[in-house]
């Protein structure tokens, strides 16, 4: 065996037991996905809350990718920054993920054929398991070989931090419970990795143990919450064009309107179109809600900037809409497997003209259960287009997050729509009248009643009879009235969650979407530190009432976000009329994923420039 | 509960059809096109085709992009819903209004540039999808409501009323659509009444796909010599290959015409199309046949109108998709959400 197997003694190792980061550095299309997905489940098992990511190129095989696991035991789930165990198996990243690691971390390599010794960092253990030689002598297929050695690494970390075996086994079984054979051999290739790392290697400094810090908490991606959100919100038309990172929303309404919509001749209650681009699936939902039928589509910035036009109708006309848009890095084709929160102000005032639009913004893939559904309450209720905001981080990673939960008594709250038996009975329709004061009209449905209640749509001007007029006091009162509406939808958004600080501060921080776990981290360090910070969150827009009571009562207020320019602040700035010197902006936007330590080194140091450092410690 | 037409008061000497509306319930505001305008032709040939259907006008959903054409539906049906979509973007919105409930009648509108220039794909696609529904292109050939620029149906070599001469080559809508699988492709010309009545209603009436390119001469733009869709250029080089009246199941088959003349087509609803046939060899219901015709006339400067191609066996999206017979909107919580313990196994595969 290679003697950089050995761990060298004469370094600082890091020790730390349940709270570490783990990044694994694979090759696309190689097979890794699965072996770390295990991996992160197993810690879960254990009762250690782990928080997952995988870093992945727009490219189908061959191109580097990432998975970085956060394990921490207080429940941490965001990226913290830094890297404590670099599994590196790509040789093209080699370098990048050698500098990732902090001093004092490990690097574990397939030492088949052996690194020399220049190609490491003296300030970390370096350990070798050759794993290549060891799957070529136990597998004579190629692709066997390939698929089991990344199992093997899997076992062979077993051994080095503390993994349970008997849990490996029990997932393996549930993995592959329709495949008995593939249980036996997944199950032979990580022992063959745990064997081989017993007679050969000592646990390292980073170690698992079982705890009990998961409860009955769920692992999954924000799509997919998405996706079953929109089943459970009643919604029956889906119509989308393939973009990463949103197509897995439509994938997975497919999948669970298969299991819960079919009936038993087969026949279907819902309809999904895979349509000829984004345009075409707005209008296809326009069309649909204008009929009466909940529908949306799923899509991320570019298919945005193509749905431009019909958002405008659906604002002016007044129709029901809902867009799920997964934030990928931009502009343009930008960064499209990257995450970003880049595309808030388009979407809060997508299209020509005066428009503003409902936003819902959830902080992790619970949120995007619970707003999934609710938005198309509030879209029918509101008869405008309704986004929901995930991002790349939220949407395509798996979250540990609250079990999904529903009201069975819950009826879908189709909004204001004048019956048949209403306009028999008299009463009166105008489509776009101000009946309750909330700036929300009534609407019939197509084919309701022979004589009473049809009018025309149409994203010319109109007055509240939905008669086509050019007249100025027709248009003003019309455009007035959808300021109103907008009011109203204040007091229907999910107001913000505020998080007061241990001790009263002046200051404040403000963040929203998944920024979420990092900041918790970052709020319980800096309050370690002395720094207090009374934190809200953002959850919906229009802005609701709170959010500016939040604000006026403090004298400074970091703004956080993942996009270059500050769009969150803007759109504070814009809609509160609030002094820019009260905002300071934080930023990450390089693509990944924003950590904790990011947020508190750069909180700390504006804090720090701002208010001399004895004041803000007293 | 369902709810029957109740005729408006009008003059006890109007006719009313088989539910006891008359012509004037079939109407809607009046119409600020130009006076002679062909699509007004268009409209009140869909006033008499759903008139002579007995539709219930609020069971028709009529649908348009932007443009003169696309204006129509406000000027009939006046019961009818009424969507007046973005430029180029009717199918899109036709089809998820579709999707939301099949029970109802759709109505497409449309122009030449809203169908054959920045609305093209969707014609495309919503013409393969098989979406059930009678699209109607009223093709000048020109964009009227800008004023008239060539739109991608003028004819290559076919003058402006500016003077200047196209020369890019025209689109065919009607062998498109051939191409494109629709079900029933009819051609016609918005100053033929008598052609183009039939043609809607059988449209009207088909259970998939159905295309109509009626030429409508545009009289600010397009009336002119020199312009391939004028008036007189169309009645002089009109070659119609048959003709239709559409019986629907409930009312008694007509059999005044003289066997040899006459060809019935039953559509998938049960309706059935008679073809009068002039030209003496035509068979309407071989694809490749029609596209073949089409283009041979074409070569000599002709125009080709009457039911081209119809397919009787016809099936539309929702048969492909496999929805439900129960229309997606009249769906309740109770259908559509799973509820508390389903959403618990859910849970408990995902720990
Ligand atoms: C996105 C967009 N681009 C341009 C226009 C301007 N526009 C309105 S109607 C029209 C052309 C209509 O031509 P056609 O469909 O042939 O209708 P016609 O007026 O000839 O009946 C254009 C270009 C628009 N409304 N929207
Ligand atoms: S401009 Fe042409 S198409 Fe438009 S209304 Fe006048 S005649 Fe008709
Ligand atoms: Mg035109």
């Amino acid at each position: 065996m290679p003697d950089q197997n050995l761990t060298q003694p004469h370094m600082a190792q890091i020790v730390a037991t349940n709270d570490f980061v783990v990044k694994f550095a694979n090759v696309n299309g190689s097979g890794s996905a699965s072996a770390n997905g295990l991996f992160a489940k197993a810690v879960i098992r254990m009762g250690v809350p782990v928080g997952a990511r995988n870093i992945f190129p727009s490219n189908i095989q061959g191109l580097p990718t990432w998975y970085e696991v956060r394990v921490n035991g207080e429940g941490h789930v965001g990226r913290r920054g830094g890297v404590d165990l670099a599994v590196a198996l790509n040789p093209q990243t080699w370098d990048d993920d050698l500098a990732g690691l902090v001093p004092g971390g490990y690097l574990f390599y397939d030492s088949t054929k052996p690194m020399p010794p220049s190609k490491f960092r003296d300030d970390i253990t370096v350990i070798g398991v050759p794993l290549t030689a060891i799957c070529n002598t136990a597998y004579k297929i190629p692709r066997e070989r390939q698929l089991f050695k990344n199992i093997a690494y899997v076992g062979a970390l077993s051994h080095l931090i503390g993994i349970d075996p008997d849990i490996v086994e029990t997932l393996l079984a549930e993995e592959f419970a329709s495949k008995a054979k593939l249980i036996d051999a997944n199950v032979r290739a990580f022992h063959l990795g745990r064997d081989w790392a017993k007679q050969n290697l000592e646990p390292i400094g980073l170690q698992l143990k079982h705890a009990d810090g998961v409860g009955n908490r769920i692992f999954v991606d924000g799509n997919r919450a998405a996706a079953l959100g929109a089943v459970y919100g009643g919604a029956t038309v889906c119509a989308w064009y393939p973009i990463t990172p949103s197509t897995s929303i439509a994938e997975g309404f497919m999948e669970y309107c298969e299991e819960f919509r079919t009936d038993p001749d087969g026949s279907k209650r819902y309809a999904i179109i895979q349509a000829e681009d984004e345009i075409a699936s707005i209008g296809i939902v326009n069309g649909a809600a204008w009929n009466g039928a909940r529908a949306f589509t799923c899509t991320s910035g570019p298919g945005i900037s193509l749905m431009n036009e019909f958002i405008g109708l659906s604002y002016y006309a007044e129709i029901p809409a809902v867009i799920f848009d997964v934030q990928r890095g931009g502009p343009s084709t930008g960064m499209p497997t990257r995450t970003q929160q880049a595309d808030l102000l388009l979407a809060a005032y997508a299209s020509h003209g005066d428009t503003k639009h409902v936003l819902l913004i959830p902080g992790d893939p619970g949120e995007c259960f619970t707003m999934g559904a609710l938005a198309f309450d509030l879209a029918d209720r509101l008869q405008t287009t309704v986004f929901v905001m995930l991002d790349l981080d939220i949407g395509m990673q798996e979250w540990l997050v609250e079990p999904f939960v529903w009201d069975d008594n819950r009826q879908l709250d189709r909004g204001k729509v004048i019956t048949a038996e209403d306009l028999e009975a008299g009463k009166p329709f105008g489509r776009y009248r101000d009946v309750d004061g909330d700036g929300v009209p009534f609407r019939t449905y197509p084919g309701t009643h022979p004589t009473k209640g049809a009018y025309f749509t149409r994203g010319s001007s109109h007055n509240s009879m939905a008669v086509y007029s050019e007249r100025g006091a027709d248009y003003t009162e019309g455009m007035q009235r959808l300021l109103k509406k907008f009011a109203t939808a204040a007091e229907l958004v999910p107001p913000p969650v505020i998080q007061p600080a241990a001790r009263p501060t002046r200051i404040g921080v403000l963040y929203f979407g998944s920024t979420a776990p990092a900041m918790h981290e970052a709020l319980v360090t800096l309050e370690r530190r002395g720094r207090h910070l009374d934190a809200l969150r953002v959850r919906g827009f229009p802005f609701s009432q709170e959010v500016f009571e939040f604000i006026a009562a403090h004298d400074e207020i970091f703004v956080a976000e993942q996009n270059r320019d500050a769009q969150m602040r803007s759109l504070l700035m814009i809609e509160g009329n609030i002094d820019a010197s009260k905002l300071t902006s934080i930023r990450h936007y390089d693509g990944t994923p924003v950590t904790a330590r990011f947020l508190i080194d750069a909180i700390s140091e504006k804090m720090n420039a701002n208010a001399p450092e004895k004041e803000t410690l007293k | 509960m369902t709810y029957i037409a109740k005729p408006q008061l009008h003059h006890p000497s109007l006719p009313s059809n088989a539910i006891g509306l008359t012509r004037r319930d079939y109407e809607g505001r009046i119409s600020t096109l130009c006076a002679g305008c062909g699509h007004d032709s268009i409209s009140a040939a869909i006033v008499t085709a759903c008139f002579e259907l007995d539709l219930q006008p609020h069971r028709l959903a009529k649908l348009s992009g932007i443009g003169c054409s696309s204006k129509t539906p406000d000027y009939f049906l006046g019961q009818s819903h009424g969507f007046n979509a973005v430029h180029g973007r009717m199918p899109s919105v036709l089809t998820g209004a579709n999707l939301a409930n099949r029970d109802l009648v759709f109505l497409g509108v449309s122009g030449d540039g809203d169908t054959a220039s920045i609305g093209i794909g969707q014609f495309v696609h919503s013409v393969r999808r098989g979406v059930n529904m009678c699209y109607i292109v009223e093709n000048n050939g020109v964009y009227g409501l800008t004023k008239g620029q060539f739109s991608a149906t003028s004819d290559k070599g076919s003058k402006s009323k500016r003077g200047a001469e196209n020369t890019e080559s025209g689109i065919d809508l009607v062998a498109l659509a051939l191409q494109l699988g629709a079900t029933y492709v009819g051609r016609s010309f918005s100053g033929d009444k008598e052609q183009l009545v039939p043609l809607i209603k059988g449209a009207l009436t088909h259970g998939g796909a159905a295309v109509l390119d009626v030429i409508s001469p545009c009289v600010a733009f397009n009336n002119h010599a020199g312009s391939t869709k004028s008036f007189d250029y169309v009645r002089e080089h009109n070659d119609a290959v048959n003709r239709l009246d559409v019986i629907l199941g409930r009312t008694p088959i007509k059999t005044d015409y003289a066997p040899g003349e006459v060809r019935d087509v039953t559509q998938h609803d049960g309706s059935v199309l008679r073809l009068k046939k002039i030209a003496a060899d035509y068979v309407a219901t071989d694809r490749n046949a029609a596209a073949a015709y089409i283009q041979e006339h074409q070569a000599k400067g002709e125009i080709v109108t009457g039911l081209l191609y119809i397919d009787p066996e016809a099936s539309d999206l929702h048969d492909r998709l496999g929805t439900t017979r129960v229309p997606l909107n009249a769906l309740g919580t109770e259908d559509l959400t799973p509820g508390a313990q389903a959403l618990a196994r859910i849970n408990a595969g995902l720990r």
